[in-house]
């Protein structure tokens, strides 16, 4: 028997993903040149379902791109947007660089450390907000700005950031 | 939804569609979309290169390379295939400009992109969205799915017997990959490190093969310039700086937004007349004239040209047209730190000077500014930063390294201010909350 | 590629184009610092060390990546780039710990080197420092994240030499970290290039780690006593309380065959020699049946007398003499000599771990025909059959990765399964592991359908190759390798590698440890001249090979065996009671199941422990120097020297030293009778002095290159560290039997990269990393 590592990772068994997530990903790999190119979006992808990247999630997809775990989580940890362990329901990212800053995108950030009882990339016990104070989002013009997931929200006070956040959290108990 | 503004003074044309449902293709043909193609197909390469030298449109990413030649650089035989790669990593702060463009005219970037495609003979193009504009990945791979209905894109485009294939991604939140060639790596799913150069990506980039990088304002801009004419595009602008650019104002102005005025257009102007001057009537202090890389300007060094040779001259540069005003309730010691706090947060960690040296940087501003300073970390900070100066592997190291130049030359008296231990005299906090940083 | 011109510092240089700056620079004698450049690895200008001022170049430029140019103009010393270089290692140091007073590297670091060259003495940052706790990544691996400067060596040397991908770098700005590949552990070949490669003390390795000072050590670069390629490891010595003892085996000095490469065996399974299981004291076994120390006097004169008891009542041939595969030439070429002009017998051998003595029968004699082990690492083109260079000879292994990476040699693998190496190969057939004859025969023309296209479409590709290097592994022996030798020379200039197990397998067999072939591959019948060299006890026939020796002992017929290092016993699992009636001595490092049959044991020096010369597989012949002592053990070399002495042989006649006539090595007979000192008219032919201690030996290395085929290399190379290839070829060779009149007694060790014969048994280390590895291996099958 070989003892050493001369073999690619072990293959996963079927999927762990939805149906429809896998289907995604058997196209994704075929529209680029190089199979690789699908690895980012895939890490996306695969986060926006499950929520973050779990060991199953990085096996699979590094088994779909014949990659190593290694690789895939190479990669992984450098994007800031990637995450290994699970996050709110609802992560709300407050932008505080430059712009942001000068029209109160500080201050945004502690009301929400305040109003949600939590700190930078933390969640709340009942796992509905996470909090996450980010770089520029690409909302100068119309700062302060936060995005909750991929939702952008701007020009914001505290009390419009807050009757924002209530709407998130009547979504969740839904 | 962001707001649009609109002034009298703007010279709309890259934001011609803006507002006006053009992300709908069929409206996008109404407003005149999908000619510019079709003209450049008929008249081949060679003369959608001159149209583009003739132009004098400059890459609106930041550094201002003339387009026209950065496309004839790619060699005409290539045993590779070839790409256009569309660089809508926008992520200098103070910039959200492409942001209105994906979200309002998609089909002006697609449009752009074939014909870029065109020019050097691809036959592939990618649109690359920053990993925080997914809904605007949304709005695109809608807008490529109609292009493709129509038979604009795919097989025999527009029935001629020219293939061109586009595919749109976002990244996953990383400023570096805003460099060119780091672009290229993350597009090929790998960690965003820029590359070596030489080679220069028109020789060798994606896959191996030449390719074409623009940035997504420019490449909107494209089927403008045929739409116009290049002289008449470049008419609009100053010297050597052909057409419009959209300047995004942020900060402390009355009316923050996206304008797009002339190259060339009067900085002071910009602020005072077309944003309305800076809110409650406070005083200016100083901007940032194109994102947070480029060197501040006092409020007495604004009355330039809002081009690429004028801001230059100034000391500062053009960048990325981010236009940020800083009224006098800003304490500009917080705000060098805020601006390095980015820069060693994004900083890819590849080379030692930019890696140490952000993380230096923070960490002594950071300290400085809670007033734990000492009088010697002023020399220290711009010492480091004139160390960074130039030497790093890529372009961040410099990004970090002018602004704080400037902010320790400019407003030496800020941090003095700050020596002592005295709280900052711009806190909007009691000074106990500063302590024990 | 043609020469260009260009300035440096004022000086005028010539390089090839394309050779990078640095490079050029470095052998003009201009040193351009560097932490991330490392020649032979790819790129990075990452450290910044190297940057230089270009004439017409806006920025400074890192010398690293820029090829030199016609009329480049250079700076390297000016007042701005030493500025540069300055500021650089602050930056570094800003977060290096400094706990250099504790760090392994502390004295041979190279961050160290460069600050004290180009350095600051003070540092501008008052603020704290970052850290993370040091992780082991595995038996031999540790890293220590603060002090590592990210120069992206190991992760380079892991990917593109090793081509393991066990190191990547993870997260980004400064909290990038060079992170293993099974989470917090190291799934990999555990070779330690990381280690070696580290600038730093970054990574660090287990069986060195916080144990010395390296000025406390003497360092001393001899051969690695594991597998049969041979590499130089450069041991670092300590005085302990019964001797020198190994702290450290490394490869910082890379002027040996293996250049930057050294495994997991050749780094760290040197620990066998300080056992606790090494034999010290002569045992010899009393009437009750136990063994008994003795000094060494007793045991000597024990073996002497039985000896010489058996030899002069039941005569010589009732002796058998075993040799070993990890023992020096000198000593191998001694004991044969022994054996045949002392004991007088012709039963002597050794383990066999694959068949030279057909390869060397099928080149009939032909020189510059033996590809040494630098040819694969040059080759244009490679055929590999049978063997898996990466479990059992990694310097081959590394050798053909680097060839086909840097001169994109062709590789083409035939084997019964998909070795690792297949990943390089250009062409890769895959055969049944019964069917290596066949496929031989095949490639010499045989039926073409045998083996399907990719086979053809191979053997097409390889008659097209000018210059084939053929290496086969010992799946092929006998008429086989002769079938293949017989294919690569149909070709214009092919070379060929025959791969063996051990250290000195192929030394042991170029000195004649064989029933029937003397030193140099001479058949025992064509004995000519070397008869009279060893007087008049040379047996006339051939002998018995090792497995018949046995045999003969079990039927009564071997009265005496004397066993040099091997453990045929255990090896073979032949039963105790066929040694019942013979009177057996083994000279061992330890009690191994031959020497628990013995009537006496005698502890001898390991190879790391004595000098002499050892024969790689290729025919690479080095110097080995002793480094580690153990009070109590004696060379192999000594104790044949002093049994002889004992049995009243004169030891002038088996180890020529001395001066004058006295040294007439049997001259005093036969046809040459009256002629010269043969071997006193050699040495002065050599510019060699006579040695002066039977126990030297070069007075023995004198001999063989004096009498061995192929030996007759210029010992200035040798005194120069390098490493001659012998060659034994000579007309007298074609009179080898075919291999049908000789059996087949090859038994090739099966040995993987975490195994090591007996030897391994008795490494704590290699053991370790074998459970370690066994434990993932396991977890991955799951």
């Amino acid at each position: 028997m070989s003892l050493t590592n001369i073999s690619v990772d072990k293959k996963p068994e079927g999927t762990i993903f939805s149906p429809e997530l896998a289907a995604r990903f058997d196209k994704l790999v075929t529209l680029y040149p190089m199979k690789r190119s699908a690895l980012i979006p895939m890490l996306l992808y695969a986060q926006d379902e499950i929520g973050y990247l779990s060991d199953a999630a990085i096996a699979e997809i590094a088994h779909r791109l014949q990659l190593t775990v290694l690789d895939v989580r190479n990669v992984l940890s450098y994007y800031s947007m990637l995450r290994t362990r699970p996050a709110g329901k609802f992560n709300v990212q407050v932008c505080t660089n430059i712009s942001c800053m000068l029209r109160g995108g500080q201050e945004l950030f502690e009301h929400c450390e305040r109003q949600l009882g939590i700190g930078h990339k933390q969640t709340t016990p009942d796992g509905v907000f996470s909090l996450e104070e980010v770089e520029c989002i690409g909302a100068c013009s119309w700062a302060p700005a936060v995005q909750v997931n991929y939702d952008f929200h701007d020009n914001l006070t505290p009390e419009t950031l807050d009757a924002i956040l209530a709407e998130y959290r009547s979504k969740a108990s839904q | 939804m962001p707001t649009l503004v609109s002034h009298p003074e703007e010279v709309k044309i890259v934001s011609s569609r803006f507002g006006q449902g053009a992300a709908e293709i069929d409206r996008y043909i109404e407003l005149g979309g999908y000619q510019a193609v079709r003209q450049a197909m008929e008249q081949g390469p060679e003369w959608i290169i001159a149209q583009m030298k003739a132009s004098n449109l400059r890459g609106r990413g930041g550094a201002g390379f003339p387009t026209g030649m950065k496309w004839s650089f790619v060699p005409k035989q290539s045993e590779k295939p070839k790409y256009v790669l569309v660089n809508g990593d926008e992520s200098e702060p103070g910039t959200c400009k492409d942001h209105l463009i994906f979200l309002h005219d998609p089909h002006s970037v697609i449009e752009g992109t074939i014909i870029a495609g065109l020019a050097i003979g691809a036959k592939m193009g990618f649109i690359y969205l920053r990993g925080e504009y997914r809904y605007l990945l949304t709005i695109m791979e809608k807008a490529i799915a109609d292009a493709y209905a129509k038979g604009f894109l795919g097989k025999g485009i527009f029935g001629s017997n020219f293939d061109f294939e586009v595919v749109s991604q976002t990244g996953a939140g990383a400023y570096e990959v805003g460099e060119e060639s780091a672009l290229m790596e993350s597009l090929e799913g790998k960690r965003g490190i820029p590359r070596i150069k030489p080679p220069f990506p028109a020789v060798v980039g994606l896959y191996g093969g030449p390719t074409v990088i623009n940035n997504a304002e420019t490449i909107a801009t494209v089927p403008h310039i045929f739409r116009m004419g290049a002289e008449a595009y470049a008419k609009v602008g100053s010297e050597r700086n052909g057409g419009t650019r959209l300047f995004c104002v942020s900060g402390h102005a009355e009316r923050n937004g996206v304008y797009e005025l002339p190259m060339g257009y009067n900085l002071k102007k910009l602020i005072y007349e077309v944003a309305g001057g800076i809110r409650g009537g406070r005083q200016l202090k100083a901007v940032v004239p194109g994102g947070s890389s480029t060197p501040v300007l006092l409020a007495s060094e604004i009355d330039i040209g809002l081009d690429f040779d004028q801001v230059g001259q100034a000391g500062s540069m053009l960048g990325s047209g981010g236009v940020v005003v800083l009224d006098e309730t800003v304490c500009m010691v917080e705000f060098a730190l805020r601006t390095i706090k980015f820069y060693q947060h994004e900083s890819c960690g590849w080379c030692i000077p930019c890696r140490e040296g952000t993380d230096w940087l923070k960490k002594t501003l950071t300290r400085f500014h809670a007033g734990a300073g000492e009088a010697r970390d002023i020399d220290n900070i711009r010492y480091l930063a004139e160390n960074m100066l130039g030497r790093t592997f890529c372009p961040l190291g410099d990004a970090a390294a002018m602004p704080t130049i400037a902010f320790v030359k400019k407003f030496r008296q800020e941090f003095e201010d700050h020596l002592d231990g005295r709280p900052c005299p711009y806190a909007k906090k009691p000074a106990n909350e500063l302590v024990g940083v | 590629m043609a020469d260009v011109t260009l300035t440096v510092d004022g000086k005028r240089i010539t390089a090839p184009a394309g050779t990078l700056l640095i490079e050029a620079c470095r052998k003009a004698g201009i040193e351009i610092p560097a932490f991330c450049y490392y020649p032979g690895l790819s790129l990075q200008a990452a450290c910044r060390m190297c940057l230089v001022r270009i004439e017409k170049m806006p920025k400074l430029q890192t010398a690293c990546t820029t090829p030199v140019a016609e009329g480049m103009i250079v700076a390297t010393e000016t007042d701005e780039i030493k500025q540069a270089r300055k500021s650089m290692l602050e930056l570094v140091l800003a977060n290096h710990p400094l706990d250099c007073p504790v760090c392994d590297a502390g004295g041979e670091c190279e961050l160290q080197d460069m600050t004290f060259k180009y350095g600051a003495g003070g540092s501008k940052f008052i603020d704290i420092k970052n850290h993370r706790d040091e992780q082991q990544w595995s038996p031999v691996v540790f890293f220590d994240r603060p002090r590592c400067i990210l120069c992206y060596r190991c992760v380079r040397v892991c990917n593109e030499g090793m081509d393991v991908a066990a190191l990547g770098i993870q997260q980004r700005n400064a909290s990038s970290v060079i992170a293993p590949n099974d989470k917090t552990e190291l799934d990999c070949e555990q070779c330690g290039m990381c280690i070696d490669i580290c600038p730093v003390g970054a990574l660090t390795s287990d069986t060195y780690r916080y144990k010395t000072r390296p000025w406390e050590m003497t360092h001393i670069g001899t051969i690695c006593t594991h597998c049969g390629d041979g590499c130089k490891t450069t041991l670092g010595l300590r005085r302990s309380e019964d001797g020198m003892q190994i702290v450290r085996g490394d490869n910082r000095d890379k002027s040996g065959l293996n250049g930057d490469f050294l495994c997991v065996k050749g780094r760290y399974a040197f620990d066998f020699s300080d056992s606790p299981e090494r034999l010290t004291l002569p045992l010899v076994r009393q009437e009750d049946g136990h063994f008994e120390t003795v000094s060494w006097d007793v045991a000597i004169k024990a073996v002497a007398r039985g000896f010489r008891e058996i030899r002069d009542t039941r005569g010589g041939s009732s002796i058998g003499v075993i040799g070993s595969t990890r023992i020096t030439n000198e000593e191998n070429y001694l004991l044969q000599k022994f054996a045949r002009g002392t004991l007088g017998t012709g039963h002597i051998d050794h383990h066999r771990t694959t068949d030279y003595v057909s390869f060397i029968r099928a080149l009939g004699g032909q020189k510059g025909r033996f590809a040494s082990i630098s040819d694969t690492a040059s080759a244009p083109a490679v055929l590999l059959i049978g063997n898996d260079p990466t479990e059992q000879h990694p310097l081959l292994a590394w050798n053909l990765r680097t060839n086909v990476r840097q001169n994109r040699t062709r590789l083409y693998i035939v084997n019964h399964r998909e070795i690792k190496l297949t990943r390089q190969a250009k062409a890769f057939v895959q055969i049944g592991s019964d069917s290596y004859a066949a496929f031989a025969s095949f490639l010499s023309g045989g039926d073409s359908t045998a083996f399907g296209e990719s086979a053809t479409s191979l053997r097409d590709a390889l008659r097209q190759e000018p210059n084939l290097v053929v290496i086969f592994g010992s799946e092929l022996r006998g008429a086989d390798v002769e079938t293949l030798v017989k294919f690569g020379l149909s070709l214009p200039d092919t070379k060929f590698a025959c791969l063996g197990d051990y250290v000195n397998s192929r030394g042991a067999a170029d000195m004649g440890l064989y029933p029937d072939l003397l030193p140099g591959y001479v058949p025992v019948a064509a004995s000519g001249a070397m008869q009279t060299e060893y007087g008049e006890r040379f047996p006339a026939q051939p002998g018995m090979d090792l497995a018949s020796m046995f045999e003969a002992a079990g039927r009564g017929q071997i009265a005496g065996m004397y066993i040099v290092g091997d453990d045929p016993v255990e090896r073979l699992g032949i039963a105790p009671e066929t040694l019942r009636d013979t009177f057996v001595v083994v000279q061992d490092m330890f009690l191994t199941g031959t020497a628990k049959l013995a009537d006496v044991v005698l502890p001898t020096a390991s190879l790391y422990e004595k000098s002499g010369t050892v024969t790689n597989t290729y025919g690479d012949l080095q110097g080995v120097k002793k480094a580690a002592d153990r009070a109590g053990v004696r060379t192999d070399l000594e104790l044949i020297v002093r049994i002889a002495d004992a049995m009243g042989h004169d030891v002038r006649k088996l180890v020529p030293f001395g001066k004058g006539v006295r040294a007439d090595m049997g001259q005093s007979r036969g046809a040459q009778s009256g002629e010269a000192d043969r071997h006193a008219i050699w040495l002065a032919a050599h510019n060699l002095e006579p040695k002066l201690s039977p126990f030297d030996p070069n007075a023995l290395l004198d001999e063989i290159q004096r009498v061995v085929a192929g030996y007759d290399f210029d010992r200035i190379d040798l005194l120069a560290g390098s490493s001659p290839q012998v060659q034994p070829a000579s007309a007298e060779l074609v009179q080898i039997a075919p291999p049908s009149s000789r059996p087949d007694s090859i038994q090739p060790s099966g040995d993987t990269l975490f195994t090591s014969g007996t030897l391994g048994h008795y490494s704590e280390k290699l053991n370790e990393v074998q459970a370690f590895q066994e434990k993932k291996a396991l977890v991955a099958a799951d």
